[in-house]
């Protein structure tokens, strides 16, 4: 339900910040505004400058923080109502203190996601930029970002138009045929039918493919390594992330005993996961501490099977081997520098593998671009030319239009009647708009709206 | 002004195709009705080409022929030429079409509301409504009397101000021959309806006994000619064919030369004309590819040599127009009896209407057929029956019948009218219809005859007979799921010789009528049932079996959008005041002030991130109006 009151809530991330926002938007900003701030100069907010001053308790005259603020008048806002910004101190406390100063004023806080609705509902912009909002605020790396800025700036409205517009064509020729049979048409021209009917597939596939693509960016990797003690585990886990010690994030697991590390390998947004029960059963063989890890196996996108290159293959590698059915691997062949001992089963000569050294840093380079390039596509390396669909409606939307035109292809090819041809044209073409929201409902809006976090 | 000393139930203003179906619909539900002409030798008078039907025009025809409506009959029996078109593809989007003898077709016409109980018909120009303090009393006439009605339906097809082009030459004319409407769309415009110009435009029409029709392929109608109205057995009229001969780059020099003395080109026409039915010259300004352009030569009637050139319509000067159509194989010797025009009209906006075909402004008056932008004699009279059907129900105190898309062509025609209004004159294709799989020429009857028993118009021994029919198909399809194939050897001979050896023993007869490539008349070799059975009726069995899958998906796309359809808008909501709305489509609702948020949602603009709002605003306002009236 949606109702078009004045709305507030604290838009930075939740957390001790240098600076907190909190905006407010609706009819009654301004009115917010003066009661809450008091600009340093006397007189009232003029819209899109930015004042200092202070934020007051207006019942107890106290000064909760100094801060600074602007209010922009509709339209001329990110929701097209009047908006206003209050940017003070990022101390949890103070900011939590300006928010309900604010909704003491007469402004409720926000749902999940319900500036940007409002951004949607007022137009201005489109669904597929409004859910794209979203990921640009959980970007995690810089090329997760471009790929959402880049889906805001219309690029992949501007791809589905391409479809779209092919799959009008076609309907176009159909329903010609089907509506003018007394004119000098000629035969159906199939050829025509077909050659747009491909194309706009083509653009469909692309974006599908690139879907994958665009989850992982947006959402990155999880990777477990596994290996027998002393094949070099830790030893990797400091490598990769020794490298990349300024970007690391540290975030407690859901489970006591998993440590998350977050690694940045060249855009790939990759969460190392390593059992702290291993690390524990390091200097004595025990079968548990393997099996706990085993465990975590289908968690993961992808597995680094760590390997002593200067030991051969053993029991608890087979046993390790024998687990990773099913999932994506990368053999790791540790201590390169060392005599090279080890030989592997056959089993394994379809699986990548990586020769590195932990103790000289050969080789870790090239695992890295091996994981990477395991989940990236060329054209998603560098993805500012890159448009692609990242969210699952989208996905399910496009493969739904594209398995209605493969029915299509096959109809045409079989000379079904043009008017139930048109059928799946139609089908196609809504299912293809649904994704700029030509048409949807408001099941649908609900559901996008809900997966929002709060404020852009 | 002389005051007619009685006060009708219905006046229809105008005996077109629009009128004649408005004026016996409200007189058949047994409304006094009144119908008032120009001219009473030219009622049903077909103004441009001597036929009915064709795509989407014959579905409109049968939905009319369904409500209990006259058109599909009228052909029946003055028809010289019948066809089914498309019957190559699938029975959704076959379609009928005749050839009428023209003047046999208004003289029948003519003699059907003569004889119709409760209904006048009298000869007179309306020049005005009759309007008190708001409200409509009825009709001023040009020859001095006004009538009484308690509803005026307006037909006025091209007549209102009507300008007739040829060449530079330009005169007032409501049609070649005859006068004009003058004042009324005046007085229209003064009450504030929004009065626009459509242009359009007929070929010349030629003298047959000199046309050299050996040198033209001749098209002949199907034999035995199957007819329109589902009440018809046969078709009694002899039957004759029509020819198709071609323009040549020679023609197209002749119509270059003259386009300096084109009225259209030398921009003295201002109405828009249709883009799917272009006059000549547009044809060859915007296809200067096209070597040449085909036209069917129809005759007017059997009774006459006159005939007419389809798609030949023109505005050129008569010294070219005579070139030009001499300059066509077989032709070269013709002489014109008539020559082509276009004429200009005025129409109203359309989405001053609600869906019942009442105006918003003014109660108790309807607009059909042309007025309201639209072509073409069926999609006229499709509306010209729910104006009437309308009225009549105002009279009888009852709510209106409102046909929706996913039942009828009348329905998307009328929703796509008053939704969207038009900009050029408004034409029917199938392509308009969503729900195009569903409706069929051949189930109109399924789809409306009810609607139209239920009000009256539909007598009770055709309703009878499509009881009996409903019947028979429940019962067939009961018949072929419960049959199986026994195998004997009749049927294992059918198989072998079929190729459909992979068929078990115990398949059903509907399994069987499944695949792709079997049909009734196949089945006809061993089943005798089916060999007894109608036509009408293995039909729709057939079609029901065969198109299933894409048939409940239409289905289950009306139910999703059955929640939009059925809520209305409040009457007095104020748009201005919805939050959450652009201006611009805060504008394009108060202006339109749709009935449902389905009509909403179709008015172009209109997001359906605005309909969301919308919906929420109807919501809210209802909370607010029951909190008043609680109060």
């Amino acid at each position: 339900m949606y109702i078009r009151d004045t709305i507030a809530a604290v838009s930075t991330p939740p957390g001790n910040g240098g600076i907190g926002i909190v905006r407010v938007s609706g009819s009654q900003a301004a009115d917010i505004g003066d009661a809450v701030f008091k600009p340093l100069c006397n007189g009232g907010l003029i819209s899109h400058r930015f004042y200092f001053g202070s934020v007051r308790d207006y019942l107890s005259g106290e000064v909760v923080d100094e801060a600074m603020a602007v209010l922009m008048r509709a339209p001329r806002s990110y929701t097209r109502e009047d908006v206003l910004e209050i940017h003070c101190h990022g101390g949890m406390l103070v900011v939590e203190r300006v928010l309900s100063l604010c909704l003491r004023s007469g402004a409720r806080l926000a749902e999940p996601g319900e500036f940007t609705r409002r951004a949607f509902l007022n137009g201005r912009i489109d669904l597929v930029q409004a859910e794209a909002v979203m990921d640009i605020i959980g970007s995690q790396t810089e090329a997760a970002l471009r790929l959402a800025q880049n889906q805001r700036e219309g690029a992949l409205s501007q791809r589905i138009d391409e479809a779209r517009s092919l799959l009008l064509h076609a309907l176009a020729l159909v329903e010609a045929y089907i509506d003018f049979p007394e004119e000098d048409l000629g035969a159906t021209d199939t050829a025509a039918i077909s050659s747009d009917i491909s194309s706009a597939r083509t653009i469909l596939t692309k974006l599908l493919t690139g879907f994958e693509d665009g989850r992982i960016l947006r959402e990155g990797i999880s990777v477990l390594i596994i290996g027998k003690p002393n094949a070099g585990k830790s030893s990797l886990l400091n490598r990769l992330l020794n490298e990349n010690r300024a970007i690391v994030t540290h975030i407690p697991g859901t489970t006591r005993d998993i440590i998350e590390e977050t690694v940045n390998l060249g855009g790939l947004a990759v969460r190392l996961l390593d059992s702290a029960g291993i690390r524990h059963t390091d200097d004595v063989v025990e079968l548990e501490g393997i099996n706990r890890a085993l465990e975590k196996i289908p968690l993961a996108d992808l597995v680094l099977f760590v390997l002593d290159a200067a030991r051969p293959f053993e029991a608890e590698d087979r046993l390790i081997l024998n687990s990773l059915s099913g999932s994506r691997v990368i053999l790791v062949r540790n201590k390169s520098d060392l005599p090279v001992i080890l030989e592997l089963p056959t089993e394994t000569d379809a699986t990548k593998c990586v020769a590195i050294s932990t103790h000289t840093g050969l080789g870790v380079d090239e695992l890295k671009e091996t994981v990477r390039s395991t989940f990236l596509h060329e054209a998603a390396i560098d993805s500012r030319d890159f448009v692609a669909i990242s969210r699952a409606r989208h996905r399910d939307a496009l493969v739904t239009a594209d398995a209605v035109l493969d029915r299509f292809e096959s109809g045409l090819a079989a000379n079904l009647e043009l008017e139930l041809l048109s059928v799946d044209l139609r089908d196609a073409l809504a299912a293809v708009g649904s994704v700029t929201g030509q048409a949807t409902s408001d099941d649908v809006l609900d559901l996008i709206f809900s997966s929002f976090c709060i404020g852009k | 002004m002389i005051n007619y000393d009685f006060q009708y139930d219905v006046i229809v203003v105008g005996a077109g195709h629009a009128g004649c179906e408005a004026a016996l619909a409200a007189a058949r539900m047994g409304c006094s009705t009144l119908l008032l002409t120009i001219n009473l030798d030219a009622i049903a008078l077909m103004s441009c080409n001597p036929a009915i039907g064709g795509l989407a025009k014959g579905h409109l025809v049968k939905e009319i022929d369904a409500l209990g409506g006259e058109m599909a009959k009228n052909i029946d029996a003055t028809g010289i030429q019948f066809r089914v078109l498309n019957t190559r593809k699938g029975p959704a989007v076959r379609a009928s079409r005749a050839q009428a003898d023209k003047q046999l077709y208004r003289l029948r016409m003519k003699r059907v509301l003569e004889h119709q109980e409760n209904l006048h018909v009298k000869q007179g120009e309306v020049t005005a409504l009759s309007i008190d303090g708001g409200e409509l009393r009825g009709v001023e006439t040009r020859s001095g009397i006004s009538f009484l009605g308690k509803t005026v339906v307006i037909t006025t097809g091209t007549f209102m101000r009507g300008l007739i082009h040829i060449g530079l030459n330009n005169y007032p004319g409501g049609r070649a021959g005859d006068l004009p409407s003058v004042g009324l769309s005046d007085q229209l415009g003064k009450l504030g309806f929004n009065v626009g110009r459509l242009k359009t435009g007929t070929p010349a029409r030629l003298d047959s006994r000199t046309i050299d029709f050996s040198r033209l392929e001749a098209q002949f109608g199907d034999d035995p000619p199957v007819p329109f109205s589902f009440s018809t057995e046969r078709i009694s009229m002899p039957q004759v064919p029509c020819h198709i001969a071609y323009t040549n780059p020679r023609s197209h020099e002749i119509i270059r030369s003259g386009l300096d003395r084109s009225p259209l080109y030398a921009g003295i026409i201002e109405g828009i004309g249709p883009r799917y039915c272009p006059s000549i010259e547009d044809k060859v300004v915007r296809f200067p590819d096209k070597d040449r352009h085909q036209t069917f030569i129809e005759p007017e009637g059997l009774d006459t040599v006159e005939v007419y050139p389809s798609g030949m319509s023109t505005s050129l000067p008569i010294d070219v127009q005579i070139v030009f159509y001499r300059s066509m194989v077989g032709l070269e010797r013709v002489e014109i009896m008539r020559p082509a025009y276009a004429i200009e009209y005025d129409y109203i906006d359309p989405i001053q209407l609600h869906a019942s075909l009442e105006t918003k402004l003014i109660r108790n008056l309807y607009h059909a057929g042309q007025i309201n932008g639209t072509s073409g004699y069926e999609e006229a009279a499709g509306q010209g029956i729910m104006a009437g059907i309308n009225a009549a129900l105002r009279v009888k105190g009852l709510e209106p019948l409102v046909l929706s898309r996913s039942e009828s062509y009348i329905g998307v025609m009328i929703d796509d009218l008053v939704t969207q209004g038009t900009k050029e004159p408004y034409r029917m294709f199938t392509s308009r219809a969503e729900y195009r799989l569903l409706l069929r020429e051949d189930n109109a009857d399924l789809r409306l005859r009810e609607k139209g028993h239920a009000i009256g118009l539909v007598s009770e021994h055709d309703y009878a007979a499509y009881l009996r029919k409903k019947e028979m198909i429940a019962a067939e399809y009961a018949r072929v799921a419960a049959t199986r194939l026994v195998m004997d050897e009749s049927q294992q001979q059918f198989l072998i010789k079929r190729g459909l050896s992979d068929i078990q023993k115990g398949t059903s007869l509907e399994q069987l009528l499944r695949r792709p490539d079997i049909s009734y008349s196949d089945l006809a070799e061993f089943d005798h049932v089916s060999r007894e059975t109608p036509q009408t009726v293995l039909e729709q069995v057939q079609i029901q079996l065969k198109y299933q899958g894409y048939i409940d998906r239409q289905l289950d796309q009306i139910e999703r959008s059955a929640k939009l359809e059925n809520t209305s808008m409040p009457a007095d909501l104020d748009y201005l005041a919805v939050n959450g709305l652009t201006t611009e489509v805060r504008e394009k609702l108060s202006r339109n002030r749709p009935d449902t948020l389905g009509q909403a949602s179709r008015i172009p603009g209109v997001t359906p991130a605005a309909i969301s709002v919308l919906s929420i605003a109807i919501k809210a306002h209802a909370g607010r109006s029951a909190a008043e009236e609680s109060q």
